[in-house]
């Protein structure tokens, strides 16, 4: 099978300080990953370079056979088809539920409005608040603007969905109707790269897990023998202080 | 003892009638000697009868100061003008200036006025001369712009109005193509219809216009080009690329650094030295363009102030699906700056309206500018408080409701709840 991600001896510095150390990691279609670490590790870092939210300094991101590299045109290309939730939700708050889902595939992938209507109203079905559709985000719960963004970024249909700790601002209650929608997406073969402490979804739903420590990726394996059988000691110590 | 004087809900039903009539003794004094000359408390020494109605005024309010009376209205008052005996007489002396002040102006302004006449000579009374007003009030509307030709102006403006109205009322998909034609085509055949030199109609030069009908015409030109302008230099001041951000912050500086009236002089003296022999640039142009920078300046450090309030969250987001640079500005961040500023947007505007005056020094007469030349007319010496007055209160109309339309978009625009 191909790679859709590809990322070789990649280092990053912010100023003098190196948050990413030669990080090699391959995904393939239809994967899902899950990073856990303790924070400052780098893991948010890590998938922000995907979609070059953040730039990398050395090494190379290969996204769907393109190189990330200065030239513009390629990133917004990358970008359209590389989904991203956030921590903080980021919605548009001057816009409706169902502008924010339409705005992208209008104005990007230059969708006729009747059609990126009916995409969003899919998609917010399927996270189920398409009831909400006409509010705007600052009437709804946390949860509900989490799924929102989530259904956002399902309208742009793309091929990739990142997730940066897509939990960790909600409160414990609404964390499982966010974590609900994200299975259900792994279930309908998304490829997904997770950042999360929610260790519940990790089992049920990654292909991989990766353990992250001071930037360097210190262990890499498949979940069931993440969890039953750490390598390293430091996989050890920081799963048996979250589990 | 002390216990049975002090005003007590026990003892409210006494109080408050003989407090209720202190303070209405109080009042009905200040009123009378104010409107109709008659003190009744004339026959006490003059220190006591002058300060009678502060004295009963505050025995009143004093008598009627019960916490917790259980009568709202009691309540309502003690607890926003009568909370301590400080605010009492604060309360006092703020209604009876009020009151004393009113009768004089009433005076001035109508009941000692005159309204009827056409020289300096029907003023009779010793009000306000408002024939001054009626008298100048083409010239005060239209400046030098001969009188045959006013029916331009007036069509300029009434046709502007109309179609502000028409765009208002029509429904939203030819609204925008009405909102386009209103900011970037139908300026320039106003002024042309103004200033004519076509179509038959004759031409007025720009020397000839001013007064009222040309603080609205720099107004609106100003505020049309000023503002995105402003925008791309705040975008600009931003900007990743240095050459674009210090060109920015450099015109920026330099145009928030000088006068006004200093950027109007240049404008008009220093400008026309360097264009090289036989070109000439209209002064009224030179003008615009020079309040239009100005005033693009401080524009763009409110929008930038908009720009910087916003979350790095939301810059991302627009990204990660894809946006460019352009796109991100117009659909994401500018949306959202510029409604957080719209009160800064609408100080600025204030302050650009209220700017236009200056353009005295140039040579140009907007309305206070004509009040300045017409005051100074040797039949009509004396009557600059009734020019001022009436520029102020003109002013005010605007500002006031440029004030009242930026709260109301504030309004309409907020998406909080």
């Amino acid at each position: 099978m191909g790679k859709i991600i590809e990322l070789k001896k990649v280092n990053k510095w912010f100023d003098k300080f190196q948050v990413l150390k030669d990080i090699d990691l391959e995904v393939a279609p239809q994967e899902k990953i899950v990073i856990c670490g303790p924070s400052g590790s780098g893991k948010s870092t890590l998938i922000r370079c995907i979609n070059r939210l953040e730039e990398h300094q050395e090494g190379n991101i290969i996204v769907d056979g393109t190189e990330l590299a200065e030239n513009t045109k390629n990133i917004e290309k990358i970008r359209a088809e590389v989904g991203m939730v956030f921590q903080q939700f980021n919605l548009f708050p001057h816009l409706s539920i169902l502008d924010n889902c339409t705005l992208a595939p209008i104005w990007v992938k230059k969708l006729p409005k009747k059609k990126a209507e009916e995409v969003a109203m899919k998609n917010l079905t399927r996270v189920q608040i398409d009831d909400q559709a006409l509010k705007f985000p600052g009437q709804l719960s946390g949860g509900q603007q989490q799924r929102a963004a989530i259904a956002r970024a399902l309208c742009m249909e793309p091929k990739i969905m990142l997730f940066d700790e897509p939990t960790s601002a909600l409160d414990p209650e609404m964390i499982k109707e966010v974590l609900d929608v994200m299975v259900d997406l792994a279930k309908g073969g998304m490829t997904m790269i997770v950042v999360t402490h929610e260790m519940g979804f990790a089992k049920e739903v990654a292909d991989y897990m990766i353990f992250m420590d001071e930037g360097k990726i210190v262990e890499r394996a498949k979940t069931k023998e993440f969890f039953e059988n750490p390598k390293s000691d430091r996989t050890k110590l920081f799963l048996s202080q979250i589990l | 003892m002390m216990n049975i004087l002090k005003p007590s809900k026990q003892n409210l039903k006494t109080y408050l009638p003989i407090g209720i009539t202190f303070i209405f003794l109080s009042f009905l004094n200040v009123i009378l000697n104010s409107f109709f000359q008659f003190d009744f408390v004339g026959f006490f020494p003059k220190g006591i009868s002058y300060f009678f109605p502060l004295i009963f005024g505050f025995i009143g309010f004093f008598l009627i100061r019960v916490e917790f009376s259980g009568l709202r209205t009691l309540d309502l008052l003690n607890k926003n003008i009568n909370s301590s005996n400080f605010n009492a007489i604060l309360t006092l002396l703020t209604l009876f200036i009020i009151i004393k002040s009113i009768s004089p102006l009433i005076n001035w302004f109508f009941l000692d006025a005159n309204f009827i006449g056409s020289s300096k000579d029907d003023c009779t009374g010793q009000g306000a001369c408002w024939v001054f007003i009626k008298v100048w009030f083409r010239r005060l509307i239209y400046g030098m712009y001969p009188d045959p030709e006013q029916w331009r102006i007036n069509t300029a403006f009434l046709s502007l109005f109309a179609l502000v109205g028409i765009a208002f009322f029509s429904p939203r998909k030819i609204k925008k193509y009405f909102i386009f034609f209103l900011i970037f085509i139908y300026p320039f055949i106003g002024i042309k219809l103004i200033s004519g030199g076509d179509f038959g109609l004759k031409y007025v030069e720009t020397a000839a216009w001013g007064g009222l009908s040309l603080t609205f015409i720099i107004s609106a030109f100003a505020i049309i080009f000023c503002f995105p302008i402003g925008v791309f230099l705040a975008l600009g001041r931003r900007s990743d690329l240095p050459a674009i951000k210090y060109i920015s912050i450099g015109f920026i500086e330099l145009w928030r650094g000088v006068p006004l009236i200093t950027v109007l002089f240049m404008a008009s003296v220093m400008f026309p030295m360097f264009l090289p022999d036989g070109t000439f640039i209209d002064k009224l142009i030179r003008v615009l363009f020079a309040i239009t920078l100005f005033e693009a300046a401080y524009m763009a450090e409110v929008v930038r102030g908009g720009l910087q309030a916003l979350p790095k969250g939301q810059y991302e987001a627009a990204k990660s699906l894809g946006m460019g640079y352009w796109r991100m500005n117009a659909l994401i961040i500018l949306p959202q700056a510029l409604k957080l500023v719209i009160p800064g947007i609408a100080n600025t505007l204030l302050a650009l309206v209220k700017d236009t005056p200056l353009i005295f020094v140039v040579g140009l007469m907007e309305l206070a500018g004509m009040i300045g030349l017409a005051k100074t007319n040797p039949k009509w010496l004396g009557m600059a408080m009734e020019g001022y007055v009436f520029a102020g209160l003109v002013f005010w109309v605007i500002c006031y409701a440029m004030s009242r339309y930026s709260q109301n978009l504030e309004k309409k625009l907020s998406t909080e709840r």
